[in-house]
């Protein structure tokens, strides 16, 4: 893979990681208040299909969306008023966490109503269709979410019609606290897709050239006019579902597992000339040995100084965000009024 | 110049006037296209501006409303029929936490000109599941806009004042008018979308109504002429935002005021109309507001129990009449 891909992918990463763990923090301090639902563990997926993306996609997303805002391009320091609820947050302090929209990135929004976003990326992709324009619109989803109607209903109308859309299931294992064994009959969610004549595969969800890859494929084959297609990344979280839930219905055992295939660490093993110590590759876990390995020799574009400086970066971005975010007006009450009547225009209505 | 014209009609060439115009509109929904739609509304369409515009959809009304609120998110003006109000149901996600509510929780970024049209009301002998009128579930909604027009000349102004609108606006139609007759002039000036209609001026009632119900409003008014009580009859057009000032003059000239509504009398637009206009006139009514509407029960299927479920013209005459002549107690009898 290319340097400057690897770059960004790890860039967004760790910005993503560094963003989600301080917000843990400023919840922590009352700052955060309702619902937050971070994505720590789930960073590859964001990060390979969005640096996919082109900049004339649309994303769809649902309420554990703000690291997929800021990978889309949207500043940390917008994202992180939203989270605190400003007058300067992207959603204006109307949205909050579940629902950070900017326009002008294509982020249509975090939907806080799990399997609403399906019917709303396949009218973008409609208008996109009927417009014969090469864009495309990325709906992400989780595992949970494909056992409401409007999976199966909104599939059914992107095959049809073969609407221009890519669907990425996030499958973490878990609808809330449901394992996906007790959730659904079929586990393995990129099959659905078959009983509707789209195309799926499915990756490793914690490696991020393999979920890169295989959107640039997608994606690809969307604009030749292949209709929709279908990827399944697995993965996992490694926080419970929000910051109200311990994630206690997990095996501590598994958690530890899982954190052991951390997709920042693959992602860094990947990227760097040095080869690991000992204690790193015992402490990343049988599993990820062989592909730590592997990677490190036919791979190796980046020096352990130039890790240290992403990171202190991406700290820096998100220092910085929380300052933007405590110095932040408080939304007015009339802003809120101008917000429910934003498209009256000149219209006089009685 | 106007002509005598279907209310269907109305509705179609309302459409297809707009479908003319501007590329961006198009409509969708279960057999709108080859079919015409259920009621006609979209008949010819699919023919003159091709499937694209005129989208026949699967069975699917909670995603093919998404869809709409999707397409209009980038700027399309859809225009989503809805088989029957029923159906609505199925959609209500897409219509109370998409549709109504995202330009406001974007902070403002995004425009939602999206049109839901939806057949609906108690027809003839449809069963409880097809005689639903749902108006009081969607007027509870910040963010939506609900007409409710009552003749072609409303059908057709508003279907078009609601495409050219960037806010989601419900066309609430009612399933018996679909074959009314009445008079359309496409070059009228249209009045605002959500302006109240004085259909007929009177002194002693003011009877406020909507929809199918206003006509048999109007109906009744003849009727209490020929017993010396002149009713005026305020066709509402709209029940989100409803024309208050239009109704508290009339209130305030007649005195009386009796709300007419085919929906269940229980939480219905009724309770909405007389506790506004109960506090914003009360010194001007002689008596308390009062509802007639249809009863808090699943309509019944047999004909003669579904008819007497909702407020008939008789029903009205009556209601009218015993609000502007009070029966008189005995004592005061006894006075005379």
């Amino acid at each position: 893979m290319e340097r400057d891909v690897l770059h960004r992918l790890l860039s967004d990463m760790l910005l993503s990681r560094a963003f989600e763990e301080r917000a843990a923090e400023e919840y922590g301090k009352g700052n955060i208040v309702g619902f937050l639902h971070l994505y720590p563990g789930e960073e590859a997926v964001g990060a390979g299909v969005l640096n996919a993306a082109a900049p004339s996609d649309y994303v769809v997303s649902g309420y554990r969306e703000h690291a997929h805002a800021l990978m889309r391009g949207t500043p940390a320091r917008e994202v992180m008023a939203e989270l605190f609820g400003r007058a300067d947050g992207v959603s204006g302090g109307m949205g909050g966490s579940m629902h950070i929209f900017d326009a002008e990135r294509r982020f249509m929004g975090g939907y806080a109503i799990v399997g609403e976003s399906y019917p709303i990326a396949i009218g973008i992709a409609y208008a996109i269709a009927m417009r014969r324009l090469p864009e495309a619109v990325i709906c992400f989803f989780g595992d949970g979410a494909v056992n409401q109607g409007t999976f199966h209903e909104s599939l059914n109308m992107a095959a049809l019609w073969r609407l221009p859309v890519l669907f990425v299931c996030e499958n973490n294992h878990y609808a809330i606290g449901t394992e996906i064994h007790r959730h659904s009959a079929v586990t393995e969610v990129y099959k659905r897709a078959a009983a509707y004549n789209i195309p799926a595969e499915k990756v490793d969800g914690m490696d991020v050239s393999r979920v890169y890859d295989a959107t640039r494929r997608a994606l690809d084959l969307i604009r030749r006019g292949g209709g929709p297609q279908f990827i399944e990344c697995e993965t996992y979280r490694f926080r419970g579902h929000s910051m109200a839930d311990p994630g206690s219905y997990r095996p501590v055992a598994e958690v530890k597992a899982q954190m052991a295939r951390d997709p920042i660490t693959t992602a860094i093993g990947e990227a760097a000339i040095r080869l690991p110590t000992q204690a790193e590759l015992a402490e990343a876990g049988a599993d990820t040995i062989a592909r730590l390995t592997a990677r490190m020799v036919e791979a190796g574009h980046l020096a352990e100084v130039e890790m240290e400086g992403l990171r202190k970066a991406a700290d820096a971005v998100v220092e910085d965000a929380v300052q933007f975010a405590l110095h932040s007006a408080e939304p007015t009450m009339a802003a809120a009024w101008a917000h429910m009547t934003c498209n009256r225009r000149d219209e006089v209505l009685i | 110049m106007s002509e005598e014209t279907l209310y269907w009609q109305a509705l179609n060439k309302a459409m297809d006037t707009e479908l003319e115009a501007d590329e961006s509109v198009f409509t969708l929904g279960e057999d709108v296209g080859l079919v015409g739609g259920s009621y006609r509304a979209t008949q010819g369409l699919m023919a003159k501006y091709g499937e694209w515009r005129v989208r026949d959809t699967p069975i699917s009304e909670g995603s093919f409303t998404g869809l709409g609120v999707g397409a209009a998110l980038v700027g399309m003006r859809p225009v989503v029929e809805i088989m029957t109000v029923n159906f609505m149901l199925l959609a209500l996600d897409s219509i109370i936490n998409a549709a109504a509510k995202i330009p406001f929780m974007s902070g403002g970024q995004f425009r939602m000109p999206l049109v839901i049209r939806v057949p609906g009301g108690i027809a003839k002998q449809l069963g409880a599941q097809h005689s639903q009128r749902l108006e009081h579930t969607i007027m509870n909604v910040p963010g939506l806009r609900i007409a409710v027009p009552s003749t072609p000349q409303d059908a057709y102004w508003q279907l078009r004042q609601a495409i050219a609108s960037d806010e989601p606006i419900i066309l609430l139609e009612h399933e018996l008018l679909y074959f009314s007759k009445g008079p359309l002039d496409i070059l009228a000036e249209a009045p605002p979308m959500h302006r109240a209609a004085n259909r007929r001026p009177g002194r002693d009632v003011t009877i406020i109504s909507y929809s199918r119900h206003a006509l048999l409003s109007a109906a009744a008014a003849e009727e209490l002429a020929k017993d010396g009580i002149e009713a005026e009859v305020i066709d509402l057009r709209s029940l989100k935002p409803i024309d208050w000032d239009t109704c508290a003059a009339s209130v305030e000239k007649t005195h009386h005021l009796l709300i007419v509504e085919e929906d269940c009398r229980f939480a219905g637009a009724g309770a909405e109309i007389a506790a506004t206009l109960g506090e914003r006139c009360f010194g001007a009514l002689d008596a308390p507001a009062t509802r007639l509407a249809g009863l808090d029960m699943s309509t019944p299927f047999n004909g003669t129990l579904e008819a007497a479920s909702i407020p008939q013209v008789a029903d009205i005459v009556a209601a009218a009449r015993k609000l502007c002549r009070p029966a008189k107690t005995p004592v005061a009898a006894a006075a005379e």
